[in-house]
């Protein structure tokens, strides 16, 4: 009995799929575990696993296609089998896709970002009126799903229980608190408004089709800037115990290992957090979550966006595996093999734009997050210092809070602390 | 358990408060000599003598007020309509005085008293004489109004009916008499109020009474066969008071209902019915609620027309799969 | 049927009887006056149908029945009422609406209710009431006890659907009922020789083959003598009666009908008041050397510091509880 090969959803956020790269062809043999393909998600790269043991048969998917979650792409058969009726070719791209179903992931792992429902009503710029039923409405209230991304086969568009169903989202009965943003996309205002790959000769421009990962960009930026309630706070901190401090440590290290500013600023700031909870929290439509651990979120420019893998328990780790996992982390985000895991969870963000030359910049909040902090470069300034005016390294901080969540004296105070941590490196030990 | 029709639990029910109850006696037209215009008082005259099963002129009006009067005087009569269309001549005894007596009086003088007889439509009688008067007096506080649906919910809602302090409606039905079903023996009494699910169901909730409990379980049968549906029946058996607990709970299970009445739509009995769906079941419902009722119409005489007019269980699936998006 | 006239044996117990009829006629009198200037005040709402002129028929009749046998009347009952047993008190406390009026404030004007003093009602719809007392027949029939129910109308219900059928079902059924026609020949604003095409009331009672009587509703030991011959075919045989007992009132229809100038002349109404039950009667006991001026006085202000005590009792009671509103709906 043939097997169906579905373009299956590999990220919780995964509505349509890539497939980039065949590694089997019609009529090789297939083994379970085998990797049949390379497929595009919204996030990275990953390998679409063969769940039977057969030939592959019936390749319905050309290299480069794109096809929604659900469709079947190909076809594993035993040696023999007649297969003669061609698996139909997968249809256009509907909003509404399959979810893998893994237990609870199908929902736990739901990234609608939390703040939608509400924003709606503030923001005023989506006038869309969902037409819902009250049950279906109640059912995507409680998983976090955003009605908006449901299409309804009701009358009139309206959505109905078996499409949040169906949708494998939501089932029906099971409350839920609303879920934790799996899709930690972080959009920055300042990538240029030209496309890179823009041709100066041949026509006046060229229309690029948008990546998965702009598309994903795309989406979170429209969620997250226009919603949330973003106020900024810009402190310059005095850098230059903590570049002596860096020095000592390396000088010290010597081959074991090398600390980079942004390790020491990534664990300032994660302790920082343990001392301000009410900057590691997270908005949630009815309630904030305050976290008691802290998961940093780094900021990590890769080929044609942007992602943030996600260093857990920041303030526990000692700054060499801070370090090391940032590197790694990088690494793995640059080639697009970062894992949901890796980059989902974060309670606050850092971006550090210090290596590109930027004084200052201001971040948008990463949903549910209730804060993120946008690094400068670390640069000598002429500042007055016990009386006379001295060249000192100096950086700007600057913070944006989401002032649900957090207040002006609240976010200024942990900039304080963190300030503190910055300008005399010992103080995070206190 | 015995078998037996609806008009013979009646009689029973009857009998036994009677047997019961020295006060309780039944007055109406053809109840003693002629045994009943339907027979539901076969044998009573025998039994208990005129004194207590009362032949009266046709005076609707007058013998409702003379039952009215035995009860603040401390009888328990039973009239007898011979069809509840003849009873909107007695309204005024109904309403004005059995209905509110009690309150006028500061709470001195409550109406023991029952108003029975057959309810809406039988086969080509004809406008006047096919008229379902559930609305009508289910809006008055101060009535019980019940519409037992079977012969076991006759005999236990008639007998409840009689030992209620208050004056309560009986709605039966022409087309109910001849119906059989099991009736337990002896003391056997069904609370005014309760709804009684007659079919238990995942999918659509049904709400019905007295003669569309048979369409609603036809249809039950039709959307499982046809469908795939499991359809959930729901004798309402009280319309005043009405069970909104038992409304609530079914729908909150299946998240969609049709109402099945045999009154006209326009401030129907139904209304009430979706009234209590959208206030105590809102974010249960996937589907607005549907209603299935006698066309707006006079009901016709002619064959067919009446048929046309009347609630069927075709109208009730077309309905079932409106509400569950099959069509 | 005959015109009964009243002549009484000049003996201690009927003199003590004529004392004690006119008596309740002031009492009537002078509540039903004050009742009036309580209207005006605003205390009283909605309708209100006084008795003034007709205080010998409840007086009269009521003397002849015992205290287990019930009255039923319609929405001008403040007489029957009075004469039954309810005090000024509870009666005016009803009329104003409070807690501690006959019905708990709940019926008004129109439904003054005693369970325990059988005064079955107050009732608001013209010949409405009716049935129920022939109801209240059949019950004490049922029973077997020998009690009599006697019931009061206006000549205008004579007209109603109502009227028809239980007097024909009263004699088919031998009901120990007192049908009291009090005609004081005005329904609300219609003389009743423009709408009846029988304006003897009492000649309606060939119709159901019932005993019947005229009756001059101004002596009230006329209409006491009238009915005591109509409890006496009651209690005995069950048979019903009857009574055409003619009246006047010297008020409108209700507080808000005009005394005259639409449908009666001042000329009538003076008229009439020569006939005024109350003088007629005070005469009476005068001449027969009962009562005299002093002692009618005395009377009077006696029933007048009565009638001043139920005012401030109604004056002083609460209302009803707000709670009350949902309460006596339905009986447990």
């Amino acid at each position: 009995m043939a097997a169906k090969v579905f373009m299956e959803a590999l990220s919780p956020t995964m509505e349509e799929g890539r497939l980039v790269k065949w590694h089997k062809q019609e009529g090789d043999a297939v083994k379970v575990g085998e990797t049949l393909a390379e497929v595009e998600t919204d996030k990275a790269v990953m390998d679409l696993i063969a769940r039977a043991d057969g030939v592959l048969r019936q390749v319905a998917v050309t290299d480069g296609q794109t096809v929604p979650v659900g469709s079947v792409v190909a076809v594993i058969a035993a040696p023999g089998e007649d297969v003669s009726s061609p698996v139909t070719t997968p249809a256009a791209v509907t909003s509404v896709s399959g979810k893998r179903e893994t237990g609870n992931v199908g929902l736990a792992t739901t990234a609608a970002p939390v703040a939608v429902s509400p924003a709606q009503v503030v923001s005023g710029a989506d006038a869309t009126h969902v037409k819902a039923s009250p049950l279906a409405k109640r059912m995507a209230k409680e998983a976090g799903v955003d009605l908006k991304l449901v299409t309804g086969s009701g009358p009139g568009g309206r959505v109905v229980r078996r499409d949040l169903e169906t949708a494998g989202r939501v089932e029906k009965g099971e409350v839920r608190s609303v879920a934790a943003s799996a899709a930690v996309q972080r959009s920055e205002p300042l990538p240029s408004p030209v496309s890179p790959v823009a041709a100066r000769s041949g026509g006046a421009y060229e229309d690029v089709p948008l990546t998965q990962i702009r598309k994903t960009i795309a989406k979170r930026l429209a969620t997250s800037l226009g919603p949330i309630p973003h106020f900024f706070l810009t402190t310059e901190v005095d850098m230059e115990r903590a570049a002596e401090a860096r020095d000592a440590l390396n000088r010290q290290l010597g081959d074991r290992g090398k600390v980079s500013f942004n390790d020491i600023i990534v664990k300032a700031t994660a302790l920082a957090l343990t001392k301000h909870r009410a900057c590691n929290a997270w908005f949630q439509e009815d309630h904030i979550r305050y976290w008691n651990e802290v998961h940093l979120g780094m900021a990590v420019a890769v080929e044609d966006g942007l992602i943030t893998p996600v260093i857990r328990n920041a303030d526990l780790k000692p700054l060499l595996e801070i370090g090391q996992e940032a590197k790694q982390l990088a690494d793995k985000a640059r080639s697009r093999r970062l894992q949901p895991s890796e980059y989902t969870g974060a309670t606050f963000s850092v971006s550090n734009l210090g290596m590109f030359d930027i004084d200052q910049f201001t971040a948008v909040i990463n949903p549910p997050e209730a804060g993120i902090i946008a690094v400068g470069s670390i640069a000598p300034k002429p500042v007055v210092w016990d009386g006379q005016v001295v060249p000192r390294r100096r950086m700007r901080i600057t913070m944006s809070c989401d002032h649900r969540v957090i207040d002006g004296a609240t976010g200024a105070a942990f900039l304080r602390t963190l300030k503190e941590m910055l300008e005399n490196p010992l103080a995070m030990l206190l | 358990m015995p078998t037996l029709t609806y008009r013979d639990a009646l009689n029973q029910a009857l009998r036994e408060e009677m047997q019961r109850d020295a006060y309780v006696f039944l007055m109406g037209e053809e109840v003693g000599v002629y045994q009943g215009a339907y027979k539901v008082s076969r044998g009573l005259l025998e039994e208990f003598g005129p004194t207590r099963v009362v032949d009266t002129p046709i005076a609707e009006l007058g013998f409702a007020g003379i039952g009215v009067g035995a009860a603040m005087a401390g009888l328990r009569p039973v009239i007898e309509f011979m069809t509840w269309n003849f009873a909107v001549l007695a309204l005024d005894q109904i309403v004005n005085s059995a209905a509110k007596l009690l309150y006028e009086s500061g709470g001195q003088f409550p109406i023991p008293i029952v108003f029975r007889g057959p309810n809406g439509a039988a086969l080509q009688l004809g406008a006047q004489h096919s008229q379902a008067w559930e609305s009508w007096l289910s809006h008055i506080p101060g009535l019980k109004v019940v519409a037992p649906a079977t012969p076991a919910d006759a005999k236990g809602l008639l007998k409840s009916a009689i030992r209620d302090n208050n004056p309560v409606i009986v709605l039966e039905g022409e087309m109910l008499y001849n119906t059989k079903g099991e009736v337990p023996e002896g003391e056997y009494v069904v609370p005014i109020g309760r709804a009684d699910v007659k079919r238990a169901g995942r999918d659509v909730t049904l709400i019905c009474h007295s003669k569309t409990v048979a369409v609603a379980l036809k249809a039950a049968e039709q959307l499982a066969e046809q469908e795939g549906v499991s359809a959930e029946v729901v004798d309402l058996r009280s319309l005043r008071p009405l069970d909104e607990a038992a409304i609530t709970a079914s729908v909150a299970k299946t998240n969609r209902a049709v109402v099945v009445e045999e009154g006209w739509p326009h401030c129907g009995i139904g209304a009430q019915v979706v009234d209590v769906i959208q206030r105590e079941a809102f974010d249960h419902l996937d589907a607005p609620v549907l209603r299935v009722t006698q066309a707006d119409v006079p009901m016709p005489y002619n064959r067919q027309l009446e048929r046309l007019a009347k609630p069927s269980p075709d109208k009730v699936v077309a309905a079932a799969r409106r509400v569950l998006y099959l069509d | 049927m005959t015109t009964a006239t009243a002549h009484a044996p000049k003996d201690q117990s009927q003199a003590e009887l004529e004392r004690r009829m006119l008596r309740q006629m002031l009492l009537i009198r002078h509540f039903e006056e004050k009742a009036a200037e309580a209207y005006a005040l605003g205390k009283i709402g909605g309708f209100c149908h006084l008795y003034i002129g007709q205080e010998a028929v409840a007086v009269g009749s009521l003397a002849a029945l015992r205290d287990d046998d019930y009255v039923i009347s319609s929405y001008r009952e403040h007489g029957q009422a009075l004469v039954r047993g309810i005090s000024a008190g509870a009666v005016m406390a009803e009329l104003f609406g409070k807690a501690t009026g006959c019905s708990k404030g709940k019926g008004g004007s129109m439904h003054l209710f005693d369970a325990e003093k059988r005064f079955m009602g107050g009732h608001g719809i013209v010949g409405g009431h009716v049935p129920l007392g022939a109801g209240i027949g059949f019950a004490i029939k049922y029973k077997g006890g020998n009690q009599v129910c006697i019931c009061y109308f206006g000549e205008a219900a004579v007209n109603i659907g109502a009227f028809h059928e239980t007097l024909n079902m009263a004699s088919v059924y031998h009901l120990p009922v007192i049908f009291c026609c009090e005609n004081n020949r005005y329904g609300m604003g219609t003389a009743f020789e423009r709408v009846a095409a029988v304006t003897d009331v009492a000649e309606h009672a060939c119709s159901y083959d019932m005993a019947a009587e005229f009756v001059n509703g101004m002596d009230a030991l006329a209409v006491y003598a009238a009915t005591q011959r109509a409890v006496e075919r009651a209690r005995k045989g069950g048979h019903p009666t009857l009574l055409e007992v003619r009246t006047y009132r010297f008020m409108g229809h209700s507080m808000s009908d005009p005394l005259h100038g639409v449908y009666r002349t001042k000329d009538e109404v003076e008229e009439q008041k020569k006939r005024d039950p109350i003088s007629q009667l005070a005469l009476k006991l005068k001449e027969d050397g009962a009562l005299d001026q002093a002692g009618l006085d005395a009377l009077d202000a006696e029933v007048r510091a009565e009638v001043e005590e139920a005012v401030k009792f109604a004056d002083a009671s609460p209302d009803p509880d707000p709670g009350e509103l949902t309460t006596h709906v339905v009986a447990d």
